[in-house]
């Protein structure tokens, strides 16, 4: 039988119990492995064991497939009319809302961003993020095509069925909840697996998912290793369609995987490298502001972070002094400090790695204009980071370190720009900041991005959608647009009187 | 004389304070310059029920001058639609919580069983809300590509500002769902008339619009008599759109008041004599079930009723026979009664529909069941079938809105979707068939904004329902009643045209 884990918080900025099941949660119910495995979850803020969790293997997904697969046939899917499945998600909402404060902080305990981002950030976000999927639930209509009289000709939009999403640490019940709305809301079951590194608050939304009324088996959780339960999920012949949010290494495996297999739909969320592009005539206070939230959000652990910052010539060394006093009055600190903006990276592998990009940037010649070593001496503390003075062709310029670690270039030409910008191989987002509205299009249109934030950086919002171009992404989530895909297009044509 | 009355419900006991003041900016008041009152009945007891205030043409502008107020500051572009969505919500949260009560209120004042007004009248107000609420943070407009070097060309859907709302008695809460919903979800703010008959539950509403945290000017609530309040809001110089629920005769004259005054838009549901086709393939017994819901249900108090009966000859006397029984099953009494229809709304619509029942008599129409008066209080009107009727005759041309069907013959399919067209409205139509193409021929064949197809009289939220011809102007529900409330905004904004001059 799979244990209850239970946390007492008695910080600064949060004190109450959390409590929940760790078991793989399939079929409504909460089991072992079948192969009996666990995780370790650890704390980011000092390496600690904060609790072993059930892991899952290729058996559980299974088992979770064929729950899945039930509960479409029967009680979900069609089966249930789309006012009733957004109701559902509504309560669901409704469910973590209450609830904000306690998932705010298993979030910040098991991810290491601070209680303040976790609680008017992240679960904000979450809940806003639910609650605008459930509107959508009896409202995805198809169409009706005219042709000629004999025919009556249309198209329904069917859910696509069990389907298999796989989620990254970084924003850890955000990502579930991206994944979670336009899914159930089309009719979808699901089979999830979140990142073995933040399993806390999923575990915890199992019972909240309960408490809704969603049916068994409409939802399954099942934690693990990407290459033991991510890879089950790719291979599984009888999902027909995977989501991905993670590295672009894993996504191609995945697409590849799903070709080998049974050809299931496949969209990807991967990496960015994103531009920001700071012209002459920026705003500069706002540019600054806007700069440091593009990169150090979330201890830069964003796909869409602004890590690479081009400045113009007329305004670089005020820029590059600005932003480099705002990176260093960021406060790092225990993620229940009440006035700690950053926390820890969000584990020993993390800050290998962006140690690592470090130590190349030096190596290959940039300047370390501020930072570049760790914070205290326990937990993945890093202190925001400035490089300068690089070239396009260093790995720090090319690379996605997923650190708060910026790389600040001069520009000049304004056409040039444009080019070096879109000198990638990824395209997720980008930012420009100028006072000059032609400027501002006319870049915005010209950046190879699946976002473009013109005097802002950074903001999502459900309504609108959010993918990359070229090597950053296939599909996009949030918005009208996720809906798609999560659904099977399927045209009827009703002959009345064509004879053969 | 803006105080709430205590209301006791007889049958439950229970205690219910209405509002009799206007509800204007989020406060119950008085008239500014008018003593005149309304006085409710209830229709099972013919007694007064209680007396409200009558708002006066100058009420109707300080109504309008506090939801323009609000549309400039606290409402229309001022607010999130996830905000919007979110005060819905609650709205509907609260509708739910007082459910129970609310039906007993529509039921001494309009008549209906109390369970069909918790289940079928608040149960799909609440869902109305709710579907609307969704909409809310969904709006979109469009991108439209019109020379990338030099131009982007955009569309916003506005909200269209202040609307004048007026509704109509028979289905008091669900009527004022379906309209307050939709322009809620778009931005706009409200002034809504209810119908001087059954203004009750619309007072009592507007306390939860307190409750759900509205801003204030938001909702306006403001009962008086049609040719007041009704004539007030639509030839209001500020108000941008009407929408008005109700007879075509009255309809006609608000969107006259509408073109002399400042062209504000207009959407109109108004009556019908919808047909109901019944081809000799159907399911009979299911048949005569919707036939029955379809004139009897609400009383044949609804704009849809299926008050024109055509069946194929020769299935024609079995099906009445059939159709017979079913109406002669129907148990109508007191509302609170363990009953399936409840009395007529008021007198005026007893002696009304009691004279086409005359007139059907004296222009030779034959009975097949009902047509007497019943003895003692309340205005009953028992289910009344007409066989033999003709085309001519005034109960099959004219919208009687009571339990009265006229029932007549046809021999062919092009036969019965001629007679079925023969109107000059177009609001509903039903037909019952087990031939899958006839249904697709026949559907297409007829005039109406909802065709139902083997049921009758079911609505849902997201579909969409209006008339054609006569019955209306516009559409309610589903995608399209938001769209009614938009404003639609084209933006093309040049970053890179020069324009030279001499042109």
């Amino acid at each position: 039988m799979p244990s209850t884990f239970t946390y007492e918080f008695n910080t600064p900025v949060y004190k109450g119990t959390s409590s929940f099941n760790t078991g793989l949660f399939i079929g409504g119910k909460f089991v072992d492995g079948q192969e009996g495995e666990t995780i370790d979850v650890i704390n980011p803020t000092n390496g600690k064991l904060i609790t072993k969790i059930s892991g899952g293997t290729a058996k559980d997904v299974d088992i979770a497939v064929n729950a899945a697969q039930k509960a479409f046939d029967t009680v979900w899917g069609l089966n249930i009319a789309g006012a009733q499945r957004g109701k559902l998600l509504g309560k669901l909402a409704d469910l973590m809302e209450e609830h904000t404060d306690e998932l705010a902080a298993l979030e910040a305990l098991d991810n290491g961003k601070t209680f303040g981002w976790a609680k008017n950030s992240d679960v904000a976000a979450s809940v806003g993020c639910i609650r605008y999927y459930s509107g959508w639930a009896d409202k995805h209509s198809g169409k009706v095509i005219e042709t000629d009289e004999n025919k009556l000709a249309y198209t329904r939009n069917e859910p696509i069925g069990v389907v298999g999403q796989i989620i990254p640490w970084n924003f850890p019940l955000m990502m579930l909840s991206w994944k979670l709305g336009p899914a159930l809301a089309t009719g979808c079951t699901i089979v999830l697996k979140p990142s073995e590194f933040t399993p806390l608050t999923a575990l915890r939304m199992c019972e909240l998912i309960q408490r809704a009324g969603f049916p068994p088996g409409v939802v399954n959780i099942i934690n693990g290793f990407g290459s033991s339960v991510g890879q089950a999920i790719a291979e599984h012949p009888k999902i027909e369609k995977v989501a991905f949010t993670g590295s672009t290494l894993v996504g191609r495996k995945i697409m590849e995987t799903a070709a080998k297999t049974n050809l299931k739909k496949v969209t990807l969320e991967l990496g960015g490298k994103s531009p920001n592009i700071i012209y002459d005539d920026a705003d500069i206070e706002q540019a600054v502001n806007w700069a440091v939230h593009g990169i150090f959000w979330n201890h830069g652990q964003a796909c869409c972070a602004g890590s690479r910052i081009f400045v113009q010539k007329g305004i670089y060394d005020e820029f590059l002094k600005r932003f480099t006093e705002k990176a260093r009055s960021l406060k790092i600190g225990d993620p229940f400090d009440a006035d700690a903006y950053q926390g820890p990276q969000v584990s020993q592998i993390q800050y290998d790695r962006i140690m690592g990009y470090i130590s190349s940037g030096v190596e290959q010649g940039a300047t370390l204009h501020l930072g570049g070593e760790r914070h205290g001496n326990e937990g993945y503390f890093i202190k925001p980071t400035i490089f300068t003075d690089t070239k396009p062709s260093m790995k720090i310029v090319q690379e996605e370190i997923f650190g708060p670690v910026g790389v600040v270039i001069k520009f000049t030409d304004e056409d040039d720009i444009i080019h070096q910008a879109n000198d990638t191989m990824y395209g997720l987002a980008a930012a420009v900041f100028t006072q000059n509205i032609n400027t501002a299009l006319e870049t915005a249109h010209r950046l190879h991005a699946g976002t473009v934030w013109i005097n802002c950086a950074n903001q999502l919002h459900p309504q609108i959608p959010f993918g990359g171009f070229k090597q950053s992404g296939i599909g996009r989530e949030l918005g009208e647009y996720a809906l798609a895909n999560y659904t099977n297009v399927k045209a009827v044509h009703v002959n009345l009187g064509h004879k053969m | 004389m803006a105080q709430p009355v205590e209301i006791t419900i007889p049958a439950t006991g229970r205690k219910i304070a209405v509002p009799t003041g206007l509800f204007i900016n989020n406060e119950f008041v008085p008239s500014v310059d008018s003593k005149d009152t309304i006085q409710t009945v209830n229709p099972a007891t013919e007694e007064v029920i209680c007396s409200i205030v009558a708002g006066s043409a100058a009420d109707i502008d300080v109504a309008v001058a506090a939801a323009r107020k609000a549309f400039n500051t606290t409402w229309g572009k001022n607010v999130t639609g996830f905000e919007r969505s979110r005060l819905m919500n609650k709205l509907a949260d609260l509708m739910e919580r007082d459910a129970e009560m609310l039906a007993e209120l529509e039921t001494l004042n309009n008549g209906k069983p109390v369970r069909v007004a918790r289940d079928f009248d608040i149960g799909d107000s609440v869902q109305c809300v709710r579907y609307y609420a969704g909409w809310a943070d969904k709006i979109t407009g469009q991108t439209i590509e019109v020379d990338n070097k030099t131009k982007v060309a955009f569309t916003r859907h506005e909200p269209i500002g202040v609307c004048g709302q007026i509704i109509p008695w028979n289905y008091p809460i669900n009527m004022w769902s379906w309209k307050i919903a939709p322009a809620l979800a778009a931005g706009c703010t409200i002034v809504m008339k209810p119908s001087e008959i059954t203004p009750l539950t619309a007072l009592k509403l507007s306390e939860l619009f307190i409750e759900a945290g509205f801003p204030p000017g938001v909702l306006n609530t403001v009962p008086s008599l049609g040719s007041v309040g009704g004539a007030a809001l639509s030839s209001h110089l500020d108000v941008d759109k009407v929408a008005f629920t109700g007879s075509t005769v009255t309809g006609r004259k608000i969107m006259e008041a509408a073109a002399k005054s400042n062209l504000k838009k207009v959407s109109l549901e108004l009556g019908g004599k919808s047909p109901h086709v019944i081809f000799e393939s159907a399911d009979l017994e299911q048949a005569a079930n919707w036939a029955a819901l379809g004139i009897l249900y609400n009383s044949g108090q609804d704009c849809t009723a299926g008050s024109r009966l055509f069946v194929q000859d020769t299935i024609y006397e079995k099906f009445t026979t059939l159709l017979a029984e079913k109406a002669r099953a129907m148990k109508i009494g007191d509302g609170f009664g363990d009953v399936s229809g409840g009395p007529v709304v008021s007198k005026a619509q007893y002696d009304r529909v009691w004279s086409y029942i005359e007139s059907g008599k004296s222009e030779g129409a034959k009975i097949l069941t009902g047509g007497e008066k019943r003895p003692g209080k309340g205005y009953y009107v028992d289910p009344t079938i007409f066989t033999d009727v003709k085309p001519s005759m005034k109960i099959v041309r004219e919208e009687i809105f009571g339990p009265v069907l006229a029932v007549a013959k046809f021999k062919t399919e092009e036969e019965a979707i001629e007679l079925a067209n023969d109107t000059s409205y177009g609001l509903g139509a039903g037909l019952h068939s087990n031939d899958a193409n006839q249904c697709m021929r026949v559907s297409s064949a007829l005039e109406a904004g909802t065709v139902w197809v083997n049921q009758y009289n079911m609505l849902n939220n997201n579909v969409p329902f209006g008339g054609k011809k006569q019955s209306g102007i516009g559409r309610e529900l589903g995608s399209y009643g938001l769209e009614e409330y938009m404003s639609i905004k084209a933006v093309h904004w040049n970053f890179g045209e020069k324009l030279d001059w001499p042109f």
